[in-house]
């Protein structure tokens, strides 16, 4: 039941060959066995996930199907679930039912997918690590050789990414800010796509920085995430800056190779100390694409080192606007106090944890009077640098080939010592958020201790096809098979 | 620019975060920190450059002035940490 990918299993649902009933208990079954050691979920919903499975086997004997009727998903935290405990990893939401869901969900439910539960995620997608979540750590499924000590997922999609990576799920939900699919994709050794800003909506997604946040899914395949984009896209009124485009046939796209297509090489992304590992793996990736008929370009991004100082003053800017809601008087966690003013202090202090409200005093800080136009002005005109940077270069080429990460995973508890160590972690995956552009991280190596390293492509706005297509052609060149240590049906 | 304790508590204060004595210190080297390395910027000349505001790459769409929603009072006080019949309620603000 484990060996389905997302496409192998809808096939085998609409052949009638497994019940959706089967698919839902096997993966509720994985939950309940590997969670208590992986915690990738936050909540649990097996007997609302059974619910809605009977309904897509009701639906499947009639003949009737949606794109993923009967597929068990994980749903991360953040996507508000109508009736169903939304956190977003903090305690300042732990009491809080929405009553309402998400455009994202709601999309996913009207083409038939189950819902296992809400996966883990870094406070308010505050992270790289995930070991920012109020209600603990996830585990990356994956382990050194020899070596079983604890490993991050990756952050902030972490629950979701560990969720698919030790099939928990067959795929989810995930949102990326500055990296939060991409680079906890690449550290569990699966495929993940941002894509273009407007593409997904927003609505009901709860908020960190809005002219970065992006919703997308994380897979086992390439095909799989093209399959759940189709789903979860889609023009929404209720989102001012949703794009009303059609959704192409993502799915298609990944079929259609690579020949003719000139990919771009930025050379800012040779990081001085990276491994050589990264490096060796980034050769070989164009290679594979050189072989299927692109041609290799070298281009530059003259602005690609200032992306994490930029982002570090917008994310955080907008994000203490976003967070101003949480005063313990709408909705939420309260603490008392003996005034107003106090209520709001001591809610806060309490209910937020140590990164989200570092993050809230520095965006307080870069956009109060005196010094707006030092820090937050300064950034929005290095943001229009890097978007110009990006413009230029896809002039000349359809697709950009980078690493998706530095590093391969990392162990729990390491880069906690300095905040700014940590967000070293995004330098490549932040720049395509600043610009608003489509990225996509899959795995094509191991490192020499036996865990996933990815790539990461980058397309023109609104051109996700390139981006599977281009995708889709080093999946089959790099034969990923490699899995993690952790994971049901071993 | 570097933050001194009575910046640290001035800006606790404007984001409403209660902020203990014995925590300023380490807020203030954690926030210092982050500013230095942010710092770097200054090396960027930006000299007629217009700052690129949103993450959408198209002009904010305007929507018909007309009511979409409404009347679901329950639903909105549904998650009130502490509620009177169809009110918020909050310590005493006007004496």
């Amino acid at each position: 039941m484990f060996e389905y990918t997302l496409a192998t299993a809808r096939d085998a649902l609409r052949a009638r060959k497994i019940s959706a009933r089967e698919l839902t208990t096997a993966y509720s079954g994985a939950i309940s066995a590997l969670n208590p050691e992986i915690n990738a979920y936050i909540t649990e919903t097996p007997e609302l996930a059974l619910a809605q499975a009977d309904a897509a086997d009701a639906a499947l004997a009639k003949g009737e199907h949606g794109a993923l009727t009967g597929i068990p998903l994980a749903i991360k935290d953040l996507f508000c679930t109508k009736g169903v405990r939304t956190t977003a990893g903090s305690k300042i939401l732990s009491p809080f039912i929405p009553p309402y869901e998400s455009t994202v969900t709601a999309n996913l439910l009207r083409d038939g997918a189950v819902f296992l539960g809400k996966a883990n995620l870094d406070e308010f997608a505050m992270g790289s690590s995930n070991m920012t979540s109020a209600y603990g750590a996830v585990t990356n499924p994956w382990t050194r050789h020899g070596d079983n000590r604890p490993l991050v997922p990756g952050g902030s999609s972490g629950g979701s990414a560990a969720a698919v990576a030790a099939r928990m799920a067959l795929g989810a939900t995930a949102t990326d800010t500055g990296g939060s699919i991409r680079q906890p994709a690449a550290f569990c050794g699966i495929v993940g796509i941002k894509p273009t800003y407007g593409r997904c909506s927003r609505w009901g997604v709860v908020a960190f920085a809005s002219s970065l946040d992006q919703a997308g899914p994380v897979a086992r395949t390439v095909e799989d995430c093209a399959i759940l984009l189709g789903s979860m896209a889609g023009f929404d009124p209720k989102d001012s800056t949703s794009a009303d485009m059609p959704v192409p046939d993502f799915a298609a796209a990944c079929k259609r190779g690579v020949k003719g297509l000139r990919i771009g090489v930025p050379r800012e992304y040779r990081m001085e100390g990276m491994a050589p590992e990264i490096e060796a793996l980034w050769q070989q990736g164009l290679a594979w694409l050189r072989d299927a008929g692109a041609t290799i370009v070298d281009v530059s991004l003259p602005h690609t080192k200032y992306g994490l100082a930029t982002y570090y003053i917008v994310a955080p800017a907008e994000a203490s606007s976003n967070l101003a809601r949480y005063d313990g008087v709408r909705y939420g966690a309260r603490s008392a106090g003996h005034d107003l003013t106090e209520l709001y202090e001591n809610t806060r202090a309490d209910g937020f944890g140590a990164e989200v409200k570092r993050r809230i005093m520095i965006g307080t800080y870069v956009l109060s009077a005196g010094y707006y136009d030092a820090y937050y002005l300064k950034a929005q005109k290095v943001r229009a640098l890097i978007l110009k940077d990006f413009t230029d270069v896809f002039r000349d080429v359809d697709a950009l080939l980078t690493p998706a990460t530095p590093t391969a995973a990392f162990g729990q508890g390491e880069k906690m010592d300095d905040p700014v160590t940590m967000y070293l972690n995004d330098v490549f995956t932040v720049p395509v958020n600043m610009a608003g552009l489509p990225g996509l991280a899959l795995p094509t190596g191991l490192d020499a201790t036996g865990l996933p390293l990815g790539l990461q492509v980058i397309g023109r706005p609104f051109d996700e096809e390139t981006v599977f297509a281009v995708s889709a052609a080093l999946e089959r060149a790099a034969g990923f098979t490699a899995l993690p240590t952790h994971r049901a049906g071993a | 620019m570097s933050l001194d304790p009575a910046a640290v508590r001035r800006i606790a204060r404007l984001a409403r975060l209660r902020v203990d004595d014995a925590q300023v210190t380490q807020i203030q080297g954690e926030l210092n920190a982050i500013l230095g390395w942010i710092d770097q910027l200054n090396e960027v000349d930006v000299t007629g450059v217009e700052p690129l505001t949103g993450g959408a790459l198209m002009a904010m769409r305007m929507r018909e002035d007309v009511v979409t929603d409404g009347a679901q009072a329950e639903a909105v006080l549904s998650n009130a940490p502490e509620r009177d019949g169809p009110f918020y309620t909050v310590p005493k603000v006007v004496e």
